[in-house]
């Protein structure tokens, strides 16, 4: 309260920091930069996302090498993670499988999130007919067998990765769109939106200005828990050979391939789950941190 | 011996910003079969002094620092929690603002009413039954025997207030608890309530606390009025000593704020701004075939310069005739002309530039503005849509707004929710008037703002009025504000416009039974007080 009794005897300066900038993302970031567990979460991703882009160049073995002969080792100097049963560095796979994973969970997530942020407030904003016909195309998506979907996407276009973008982003956004839609009901209702059309609002500039920024909060947390299970999902493909493939690999096939040997090749489950784990943590810890830095009910120190 | 005595008592919340104090050494007493009235605004530590001797605050963060509470021989904030539970609801019932939350929807009033008998008097169902009728009977409820087994839902916010009092006094309790029980009602069910409750405590002879913001509601029936202010008892005396002679100047400004006397008419009748002709809103739910009709074939006229006041009961489709003459809500049919063009042909662009010329103002603060927008963002949006300043001038002309409707101008980078209830209002008057209006609907402006604020509201209202030369429909519930504020009258009554007035005519001469109850219902009358 004092900085505010300070800064209103000093009309003109409070009026050159208004104009600088006084918008919702702007304070968010403040509050977010001053939430230490955020801030580290979002470091961790940072650097993961700097390593993977980097790999081919900084990989300490290229992902093609094998040395039947050495097999599975714990981790040594020379293979500072250790090797499979084909002795390949592991560090290596990781590197190279969050390249994959990563693009994964984060290309699919940003699919999923625009279109769904996008059809879910339309539909629950303009309501009606309009809505009901959207969201009948949600609930026919919804019933399409995955699987069935998947498969017959890649018998017709053939399999590549950007297919597999594809498929994930199509499915993941439905749910996006049921959240968003509920959320966009309820605020629809509030006076503030029917001020803003007294006001002359367009339509548009009250959904992207009015409605949108105050229904992120479930979406964001939604978002973090859907970068992950994107991530498990394409491991799954992969593992029915549907996804990625070999020598090609991501940290959900590791992760599968390690679980068959834990019991005599330990190290192989271990670190490729830790990668998973921490990036896990990472991104919840920065949702939970934008969650409450967008929230403006929150403390301001 | 009082048969209750609260002395000294003291109560204090830990937040984030510290200690607060929020009942500071506070003493009155309530008398076997008398009704105590405190009095406070919002914060001022009234109803945490109630619920705290109840046990009823949640501990941390609130903590009860000292002080006594004597019922029945017992001191209540040394008793355990399973010996004050055994005094709650027995020997001290309450009844709470909104009856609703306090009804479980799933079970009928019926059941709800004999579980208590059930429990701590283990009679059997027929007998509990009976006694259940009987007090549905008392409080004033047609056919109790049919209304036994009704859901909460099927009734009105008046009967379930009745139904909810038949629940406190199901166990004979000795002191009611009454925190603002009809706050959330309309002003004819109002009186009727508060009727209810005095005939009530006088027959069977129990004592009343009752806890209120509103001096007028309290002035009729209270035996005793304390008057709290931030946590501290500044007056306390009959209410005939606290009309006629207040002492504290916080007792005297709650008085003058109740809005009294007339405003001189400005209106240029020459000229009509907004002429409204056989208008029809009409809702058609998704589960009947009968529209419901909000408002139904109503023609009335506005003339530049003038207030309208339009007052009904809640349902009376007042704030859906506001909202369809901004074209807020979907027309049935009829006209609306404004300033010779009808509004009701016009879409998209044409109808931004009336939207310019025509703005609202809503009743809830907390509700109207967007609370991830500061006050900066709220003003910007009105100005730079309709290209009223540039963006260089911007900064200047929201200060100035700020100016006109008195917010300081360091609240700039502030969020909604860091203001109070009228400084929220404020805000939401400054977006209205960002766009040189020339019509504005005020929709029950000041309703949800605490006395003293309301008063400041108004003044704002009608000063800004002037100032800017505005044409208003205030939509009210509210008899006195609405004098208070309005040139001529509309009163409106099941979607259908009653009468229509000077203010004069509609206070001094009313026509219509409908008018005449509404006048009757107003706080305070039996006092005389100025308001009628």
């Amino acid at each position: 309260m004092t900085a505010i009794d300070a800064s209103s005897s000093q009309d003109d300066n409070v009026l050159a920091v208004a104009e600088k900038g006084s918008s919702l993302w702007h304070d968010a970031w403040i509050r977010l930069s001053k939430n230490r567990m955020a801030l580290a979460g979002g470091l961790v991703l940072l650097f993961f996302i700097v390593i993977a882009l980097l790999t081919p160049w900084i990989a300490p073995y290229s992902y093609e090498t094998q040395d039947l002969d050495l097999g599975a080792t714990p981790p040594s100097a020379a293979h500072w993670l250790g090797t499979d049963v084909f002795g390949r560095d592991l560090l290596t796979q990781i590197m190279y499988g969050g390249r994959v994973s990563l693009a994964v969970g984060f290309i699919a997530t940003a699919v999923a999130l625009l279109i769904g942020v996008t059809w879910g407030a339309i539909a629950g904003y303009l309501g009606g007919r309009v809505d009901a016909v959207m969201m009948r195309i949600v609930d026919m998506l919804y019933a399409l067998p995955f699987m069935i979907f998947i498969v017959l996407l890649m018998v017709i276009f053939g399999r590549n990765v950007l297919l597999l973008f594809l498929a994930i982003g199509a499915v993941e956004w439905l749910t996006m769109a049921r959240i968003m839609r509920s959320q966009v009901q309820s605020l629809r209702q509030q006076e503030f939106v029917e001020a803003a059309i007294s006001l002359g609002l367009s339509t548009g500039a009250i959904i992207r200005r009015h409605v949108v920024p105050n229904a992120l909060g479930p979406i964001i947390v939604y978002t973090t828990l859907t970068i992950p299970s994107v991530m498990l999902l394409e491991a799954f493909l992969s593992f029915l050979g549907l996804g990625i493939q070999p020598p090609q690999t991501s940290w959900g096939l590791l992760i599968s391939y390690g679980a068959e040997t834990m019991e005599e090749y330990p190290w192989l489950l271990i670190f490729p789950g830790l990668a998973l784990t921490i990036t896990l943590f990472s991104l919840n810890f920065l949702g939970d941190g934008l969650r409450d830095a967008l929230d403006v009910r929150g403390s301001k120190d | 011996m009082s048969l209750l005595n609260v002395d000294n008592l003291q109560v204090s919340f830990t937040t984030r910003n510290g200690t607060q104090q929020a009942v500071r050494g506070v003493s009155f007493s309530v008398e076997e079969a008398q009704i105590t009235a405190v009095i406070g605004e919002s914060g001022s530590g009234k109803s945490v002094s109630c619920y705290a001797m109840l046990g009823l605050i949640p501990m941390p963060p609130g903590r009860i620092d000292g002080g006594r509470v004597i019922f029945d021989n017992k001191n209540l904030l040394e008793l355990s929690e399973s010996e004050l539970r055994a005094i709650r609801g027995k020997d001290i019932a309450m009844i709470f603002q909104d009856p609703m939350t306090c009804l479980n929807p799933f079970m009928t009033i019926g059941e709800q009413l004999i579980e208590p008998l059930l429990i701590h008097k283990n009679l059997n169902k027929t007998v509990a039954k009976a006694r259940a009728i009987e007090l549905l009977e008392e409080v004033g409820i047609r056919s109790p025997a049919k209304t036994f087994n009704s859901f909460p839902h099927e009734f009105s916010g008046g009967m379930r207030q009745r139904v909810m009092i038949a629940m406190a006094l199901i166990n004979e309790p000795r002191l009611l608890i009454a925190d603002e029980p009809t706050t959330a009602l309309d002003v004819t069910i109002q009186a009727q309530i508060l009727k209810l409750i005095a005939d009530l405590q006088k027959k069977r002879g129990i004592g009343v606390l009752f806890i209120s913001h509103d001096l007028a509601v309290v002035a009729d029936i209270a035996d005793q009025i304390v008057v709290m202010e931030q946590g501290v008892v500044v007056e306390r005396g009959t209410p005939k000593a606290i009309f006629e002679s207040p002492t504290h100047p916080y007792t005297r400004k709650l008085l003058d704020a109740i809005p009294t006397g007339q405003r001189q008419s400005t209106t240029d009748h020459s000229a009509p701004l907004i002429r409204v002709n056989n208008l029809k809103t009409w809702f058609y739910p998704s589960d009947s075939d009968t529209p419901v009709k909000a408002v139904d074939e109503v023609s009335l006229t506005i003339n530049r310069g003038e207030v309208l006041g339009l007052v009904g009961e809640s349902g009376s489709g007042k704030s859906t005739l506001g909202r369809s003459i901004l074209r807020l809500a979907p027309i049935t049919g009829g006209s609306i002309t404004f300033d010779g063009t009808d509004l009701t042909e016009l879409e998209g662009r044409g109808l931004k530039e009336f939207r310019r010329r025509m703005q609202m103002i809503f009743q809830d603060p907390f509700a109207s503005l967007n609370p991830r927008m500061t006050v900066y963002d709220t003003l910007a949006e009105p100005l730079l849509l309709h290209g009223i300043c540039s963006k260089r001038d911007l900064a200047k002309h929201i200060a100035s707004l700020m100016d006109d409707v008195g917010l300081a101008r360091g609240f700039i980078r502030k969020y909604p929710h860091e203001f109070s209830g009228g400084q929220r209002q404020r805000i939401a008057i400054g977006r209205a008037l960002a766009t040189k209006p020339e019509f504005v609907v005020a929709d029950e402006p000041v309703s949800a703002l605490d006395v003293t604020i309301q008063a400041q509201i108004l003044d704002l209202l009608q000063d800004l009025g002037r100032e800017y030369g505005l044409t208003m429909l205030f939509v009210s519930h509210d008899m006195a504000v609405i004098r208070h504020i309005a040139d001529r009258i509309a009163v409106m009554y099941r979607g259908k416009l009653v009468e229509t007035g000077t203010a004069e005519e509609i206070f001094e001469t009313p026509k219509q039974d409908y008018t005449r109850s509404l006048l009757a219902s107003i706080p305070g009358a039996a006092l005389g007080m100025p308001t009628a």
